[in-house]
């Protein structure tokens, strides 16, 4: 699956001129509100026409302004989940799931509603309409009538903005089976680090309409500078990891990375079974010998890869641990008590309750 | 008192049949109407929408004579359609309900387009790309979205169609049995000494149609509103 986008659009004094190739399973378009990441999801679902540009999936070309070819949106098969989920209020759930089935013709393939409908757990829901349905309800219901069209590509645009953080934590473990059970590619438009840590595979960053940087998730959420853009307190990188052991008495468990072992929170998760933790730069402490007589129950021994630009007092420091890349947020007083330079071993520690349930995810086989 | 004779009923009769046709016909046209008005921009929009509105602001007798004058067996419509299609309006019951269809039609055009006006659009995006064309997107979203409003103009182009008096009697008459309708008939009747009895029987039928117009469609908008409530 691959996706490529090269549009120019206008949309009254602003300018969308986006251009990126993506072949992730889960392609993030990263950006602040009003970037333009929702002008591009339209484009790449034929709901406004580019003013110039192309756009192809899997090699099928759907906009080609120079050779004057424009694909109409019900003839793309893109399923699209749209931030407000605009389910069909007169039809019931049932229904709704239906309808793209319906048009999708010879397309269609085998009947997977039975399948789809209990992954995302809406069989209750079947006989309502959406009008009796809460806010989780709804999405799940909008995205499982997109899947349901049997789309060549699933484009989801903030699909939980409008939920709060319980419903949020409800979908994002679906969006993960979409991505590792369904194998439907998906563009995932979000302006949350949390939702993109724990979900891409692929980092497109747009701002100001522009394509800021592509590149595979776990290099690009370590990248120091990278998160101006996108609220300071959210950077950070991502861990692989598996589960190791889990203990009963103090309510922990134990991770095994490549950066050494964490200890985290007690989470439901089968020994062996792999994750990616989201680890926030914030919440890291460095440290220039191993710390003794300290809470914390990481420490995690690190090599400093590069100094960020520092803003105001503060400083990133793009981390080597065990080749996995990680950012320590630091002042640049400590930066300069600590001697901290590229090349330098330091120790990281962090502290076990910094990682969450919301900075845990499931694992996708990162496409580097 | 109630007893009726059998003119009063042919009145009565052919009242409904007039109304219903002029009902039925001008439904197709009037949602046509309403969706281009109120998602189209072109050049004389707004004469297209004077045109429509006339017939409520001139008076009755005008439309009347006008459909006279287009449709009569000697105007230019008339005598196309009457050539070409064996339809004649003049002086039949048919020309009754044409009457009626024009007098009603801004009524349903204006209900059928407020309901077509607040469909949101963003739905039907939605169903273009699970692979509905425009016409499937009308079809399964659009037209049950508009019905309540639907349902609304019908039935008050029904209802004007039951008291339509000046443009009828002007275009093709008062004729028994063929263009006497109930107004038509109540009015014979005013005209006539002893026929206050008569008249007033009418005028009680003419009431109950209407309240049992009105009624049904309160029970139908409300069918219809509860599609899009908790089922």
């Amino acid at each position: 699956m691959s996706v490529e986008v090269d549009i120019a659009h206008r949309l009254g004094s602003f300018e969308v001129a986006a251009s990126f190739r993506s072949a992730g399973r889960l392609t993030a378009l990263f950006g602040r509100s009003g970037a333009g990441k929702t002008t591009i999801v339209n484009a790449i679902a034929g709901l406004i026409r580019p003013d110039r540009g192309r756009i192809s999936v899997d090699g099928e070309i759907f906009v080609d302004t120079a050779a004057g070819i424009f694909v109409p949106r019900q003839k793309r098969r893109i399923g699209y989940v749209f931030q407000e989920g605009r389910l069909f209020p007169h039809l019931t759930v049932r229904q709704n799931l239906a309808y793209g089935r319906w048009f999708a013709g010879r397309h269609a393939g085998p009947d997977t509603s039975a399948e789809v409908i209990e992954l995302l757990g809406i069989s209750h829901l079947l006989k309502r309409r959406p009008g009796a349905l809460s806010g989780g309800e709804k999405s799940r219901v909008a995205i499982g009538r997109a899947l349901l069209a049997t789309p060549r590509l699933l484009l989801m645009d903030e699909p939980l903005a409008s939920l709060d953080e319980g419903r949020k934590a409800e979908i994002l473990p679906y969006v993960e089976r979409l991505r590792d059970e369904l194998k439907v590619p998906i563009v995932y438009v979000s302006h949350s680090v949390a939702e993109v840590a724990r979900l891409a595979t692929t980092i497109v960053v747009i701002s100001n309409g522009r394509v800021e940087a592509v590149g595979p998730a776990s290099q690009m959420l370590a990248r120091p500078g990278m998160f101006p853009l996108a609220g300071r307190h959210e950077a950070g990188g991502i861990l692989s990891a598996r589960v190791k052991a889990h203990d009963a008495l103090d309510e922990l468990t134990t991770l095994k990375s490549p950066a050494g072992d964490i200890v985290v929170p007690r989470m439901d998760a089968a020994v062996g079974s792999e994750l990616r933790i989201h680890i926030r730069a914030r919440d890291i402490i460095l440290a220039s010998d191993p710390p003794t007589g300290i809470s914390a129950l990481n420490i995690l021994p690190a090599l400093v890869v590069e100094i960020g630009e520092a803003s105001g007092p503060i400083v990133d420091v793009a981390l080597d641990l065990g080749g996995e890349r990680l950012l320590a947020r630091v002042t640049r007083r400590s930066l300069r008590n600590l001697g901290i330079a590229p090349g330098r071993r330091v120790h990281a520690v962090l502290k076990s309750i910094a990682i969450g349930r919301r900075n845990i995810g499931h694992v996708a086989d990162d496409t580097r | 008192m109630l007893d009726l004779t059998p003119e009063e009923w042919t009145a009565v009769r052919l009242s409904l049949r007039v109304a219903f046709w002029a009902m039925a016909a001008s439904l197709p046209f009037g949602v046509l109407i309403a969706v281009i008005l109120a998602r189209c921009e072109f050049w004389g929009k707004s004469i297209l929408n004077g045109i429509v509105h006339l017939p409520l602001i001139l008076p009755p007798v005008v439309t009347g004579y006008v459909l006279l004058l287009l449709f009569g067996r000697r105007g230019p419509l008339g005598a196309w359609l009457a050539e070409n299609f064996g339809i004649v309006f003049a002086f039949r019951w048919t020309g009754a309900a044409l009457a009626c269809a024009v007098m009603g039609f801004p009524l349903m055009v204006r209900a059928i387009r407020l309901s077509v006006e607040s469909v949101d659009r963003r739905i039907e995006e939605a169903a273009g790309t699970l692979g509905a064309n425009r016409f499937w997107i009308f079809i399964t979203i659009t037209l049950p979205l508009i019905l309540p409003g639907l349902i609304a103009g019908a039935i008050l182009s029904f209802a004007k169609a039951m008291g339509e008096f000046g443009a009828t009697i002007t275009f093709v008459s008062n004729i028994p049995g063929e263009t006497q309708t109930l107004p038509s008939a109540i009015y014979t009747y005013t005209q006539v000494p002893g026929g206050d009895l008569g008249a007033l029987r009418l005028t009680l039928i003419s009431v109950a149609i209407s309240m049992a117009a009105l009624l049904l469609s309160e029970w139908l908008s409300r069918q219809a509103a509860s599609l899009f409530g908790r089922a």
